[in-house]
């Protein structure tokens, strides 16, 4: 064996696994995103966001067939489908017990539940395989190591999908309006824009994505009966760690959790488990001392 | 002597907008002070800096000596702020005596020792005492929540005397308040014993006039005049801040 | 029209459960009554859900957390420290509230949904936690063989379903009339205050952040000693007894028992409990559908429509009640000060 071979074999052992941590912090990203759009502009907590996500992933594996065609045919399906189910989220929403924050999350979780019992005796109990494009299953040399082809392309469209948003948010007028809310909701009322409207667009988008990172993410995260609940616990600990105020905290807290699911798991596997509490108590132990100090300043 | 309460160099911002810019206060003992000036002076927010609701930017304040800057509006009124607000804050679920009783049991668990109800029933009794003072014992097992804004604003005003304070803080207290709900606000402000203290912020001068020892003119964040209500009425500059003053 | 019915219908409703849970010991079979035993316990928790939501206005779906650790500190911890059922009961409540001091910091500056969403994250995280220490929880098998207890000493051994049950309906009694008691104390008064008006009771002096937490470690221990009587119960536990679906059920029947009152809680937490329960024997596959339909039709039902909402703790503003129409109670919401002049 040559000594450059050689060389090459000694770089960092986690670096894949740390790759690994940008791929899945960037699909909890795109995913929590819609948590976020939901909670932060009409103060919605949907607990049917897993859902979402899972009708996305079940779309994926039932119809990737191998071929791109069927790429393109799975993300408009999911994405459709998934914001429809947000559409009628939204619908159910609207009538019962309006503004009152407690009854909605409950609300959503029996929507949770009723979805989740379909999506299982559709597509069955176990988690469901799905079938990437050909050209994107095999894997790729990345400094020494093999990596998921998929994954790595993975990376460059969920970082696009990133950079769409925050361009959407920072320049878009309906971004402003986003952003409006979140600061102030009860200004948006006073613009005229009626809180229904802003509660089917919001759940849409949600929806849509939720459904994308569904599809585009079901190799990582895939269709199973327990996909909502994971997907649901992991957008709400990146929310909650994120802070509501910018897309960039979002982000970031994503790519923490991303990377403590994965990097964290194979540095310190016996305290795995304990890692994303730990991180979610510091972040919010330090967050609580700054709010108290700053409600004070009003 | 040491004043009741001093603020020195009191600044507060929102973004690049000061609300309050190195203003100064001080109010002695049993002082009769008032806060004027018009619309977007400053005078709740100095008010909000005084109870502690609000952080300043910048300056301190002492209350009796001692440093607050830091305390928040609890332990301040623990050491004697009481205060009103602009729209008068009660709890509408308790009734209007649980209202007074709750804001007596801070001042009523003080006595060392402890029993069973004790502090309940020295807040109750202070309850009906100062309920009967501002009027409201027919009111009394009513839900504060039915109350109407008048007797709202007298029901804060219980609550307020309840945590037997040295400084009264009052917002607006005359606000909505109709020509006999006035006359007899300020019939109760003047009984007032004059161990205690009260920071005035009005719109209307005649109260003012009739109530204050003092008075200090807010502008734009910043004091523009204080002196005794003669001087302020005949100041010139204070005429002008009000002609030209933006609502 | 609506709301008229409702408060007679519920008296009425807890009365006709209160009577039934009495008279079980004597009516029902040995496998009834160690699901009942079970779904009290579950009822005392949904107390301890009341307490936080209601009373204080910090609603809650994470109490499974501290639910959970009482049942493993009993499981594990308690059979060795003694048999006797009321030393467990405590051991229980410490794990209990000692989870809920170390969640405080995460919960007390938050409100509104907030307050949801972060407990629910401690709770399924602390759940997660649990299935995966293998060496202290026995992971997701679970941990059986449990010693059977003793309620008080010089008492037997509680031998069958129907002691057990008696055992756990005689605790959850005594512990309800407690806090019924404390609550009829200046401590009701002063929780219900808070969530009326935080920044009114600050301004009176009181000491909030700690009544808070005092409110939450109580609530811990509550639940902590309910984990007590699940193993008691059960003489099994395992990480599926404490899943984020229970914590969900438990505050839908806080809400349909009337948000503020305890008692209200334990029937309706027991009632939604039950009819999971049945409808899972009798409907195996479709159960969750049939249970999420029934979830939102019964949000639909609920007294006022929405208008009369539970009242929870807002963002601090002197004068403001908490979260008030559609929009409101967003996140971090800038900086509301009184109309200033």
């Amino acid at each position: 064996m040559s000594a450059v071979a050689a060389g090459a074999y000694r770089i960092d052992p986690y670096l894949i696994p740390a790759l690994d941590g940008v791929a899945y912090g960037l699909l909890v990203f795109v995913a929590a995103s819609g948590l976020v759009f939901c909670f932060g502009v009409a103060g919605i907590l949907n607990l049917a966001h897993g859902t979402l996500y899972a009708i996305g992933g079940y779309t994926a594996a039932a119809v990737l067939d191998g071929g791109w065609p069927s790429l393109a045919l799975a993300l408009g399906v999911g994405v459709a489908a998934a914001s429809a189910a947000g559409v009628a989220l939204a619908g159910l929403l609207t009538r019962a017990a309006a503004g009152n924050h407690l009854t909605q999350a409950l609300l959503t979780f029996g929507v949770a539940l009723a979805g989740g019992s379909l999506l299982v005796s559709a597509f069955g109990p176990d988690d469901r395989p799905v079938n990437v494009p050909a050209a994107l299953d095999g894997s790729v040399a990345v400094a020494g190591h093999r990596y998921a082809a998929y994954r790595l392309v993975f990376i460059v469209v969920a970082g696009l999908l990133a950079g769409l948003l925050y361009l959407t948010v920072r320049r878009t007028r309906a971004g402003m309006l986003v952003r409006a809310a979140v600061d102030d909701p009860e200004m948006v009322a006073c613009l005229g824009v009626s809180p229904t409207r802003i509660r089917i667009g919001v759940l849409a988008a949600a929806g849509a994505l939720a459904g994308a990172a569904g599809v585009l993410g079901a190799p990582i995260i895939g269709p199973g009966p327990d996909t909502a609940d994971t997907v649901l616990l992991l957008s709400l600990v990146v929310v909650v760690l994120g802070g509501l105020g910018s897309l960039t905290g979002t982000l970031l807290a994503a790519l923490v959790v991303g990377e403590i699911q994965t990097l964290g798991v194979a540095l310190a596997p016996s305290a795995a488990p304990f890692l994303l509490f730990a991180a979610m108590a510091a972040v919010l132990a330090v967050r609580a001392r700054g709010l108290a100090a700053a409600r004070r300043s009003t | 002597m040491t004043p009741l309460l001093a603020a020195r160099a009191i600044t507060v911002r929102y973004g690049s907008l000061a609300a309050l810019d190195g203003v100064d206060l001080r109010i002695d003992h049993g002082q009769r002070h008032a806060l004027i000036g018009p619309n977007g002076a400053g005078k709740t927010t100095l008010l909000n800096v005084i109870a502690g609701a609000t952080r300043p930017g910048g300056g301190r304040v002492w209350l009796a000596g001692r440093e607050v800057t830091r305390r928040g509006p609890a332990a301040r009124a623990r050491r004697g702020i009481g205060r009103i607000h602009q729209r008068p804050a009660v709890w509408s679920t308790l009734s209007v005596t649980e209202n007074v009783q709750v804001a007596a049991l801070p001042q009523a668990l003080r006595p060392g020792r402890w029993r069973p109800g004790a502090a309940r029933s020295a807040a109750r009794r202070t309850a009906d005492t100062l309920l009967d003072r501002v009027g409201l014992t027919d009111l009394a097992g009513r839900p504060a929540g039915e109350l109407a804004h008048g007797q709202r604003r007298q029901l804060e005003i219980a609550m307020a005397l309840a945590g037997r304070p040295r400084l009264l803080l009052l917002d607006e207290p005359a606000a909505g308040l109709s020509a006999t709900e006035v006359g007899r606000l300020v019939d109760f402000l003047r009984e007032l014993p004059r161990a205690v203290a009260v920071l005035l912020v009005e719109h209307r001068l005649d109260l003012v006039y009739a109530l204050c020892d003092t008075v200090t003119v807010l502008r734009d964040g910043r004091t523009l005049a204080a002196g005794t209500p003669d001087e302020i009425r005949g100041s010139e500059l204070v005429r002008r801040a009000y002609a030209e003053g933006v609502t | 029209m609506r709301d008229e019915l409702i408060r007679p219908l519920r008296g009425v409703v807890a009365a006709v459960v209160l009577a039934g849970l009495v008279v079980a010991p004597w009516t029902v079979d040995d496998y009834t009554a160690a699901i009942l035993a079970r779904t009290l316990a579950l009822g005392l928790v949904g107390v301890s859900v009341a307490l936080l939501t209601g009373v204080a206005g910090m609603p809650t779906l994470g109490q499974t957390a501290p639910y959970a650790a009482g049942a493993y500190a009993c499981a594990v911890v308690g059979g060795s420290v003694s048999d006797v059922g009321v030393v467990q009961l405590a051991v229980a409540a410490a794990a209990g509230a000692a989870l809920a001091a170390l969640t405080v910091p995460l919960v007390v500056s938050a409100r509104g949904v907030v307050v949801l969403m972060i407990t629910l994250a401690i709770g399924e995280l602390v759940v997660t936690v649990l299935g995966r220490w293998r060496s202290f929880t026995g992971g997701t098998d679970g941990l059986a063989g449990i010693a059977p207890v003793r309620p008080f000493w010089g008492l037997p051994v509680l031998a069958g379903d129907r002691a057990r049950y008696v055992y756990t309906l005689v605790v959850v009694a005594v512990v309800v009339g407690a806090l019924l008691l404390v609550l009829r104390t200046r401590v009701g008064l002063v929780l219900r205050a808070g969530r009326d008006d935080e920044a009114r009771l600050r301004a009176s002096g009181h000491r909030v952040a700690g009544q808070l937490a005092g409110v939450h470690i109580a609530a811990g221990a509550i639940a902590g000693a309910a984990g007590s009587l699940l193993v008691v119960a059960q003489q099994y536990i395992s990480p599926a007894d404490f899943s984020f679906d229970t914590s969900a059920l438990l505050l839908l029947g806080v809400v349909i028992g009337g948000t503020a009152s305890v008692g209200g809680a334990l029937v309706g937490a027991t009632l939604v409990i039950a009819s999971r329960d049945w409808l899972f024997g009798i409907l195996p596959g479709q159960a969750p559908l049939v249970l999420g339909a029934l979830f939102v039709a019964t949000v639909y039902l609920l007294p006022g429509g929405g208008r009369r909402r539970p009242r929870l703790r807002g963002r601090p503003q002197p004068g403001r009640p908490g979260p008030g129409p559609a929009l409101r109670t967003g996140p971090d919401p800038a900086a509301r000060t009184e109309v200033r002049t």
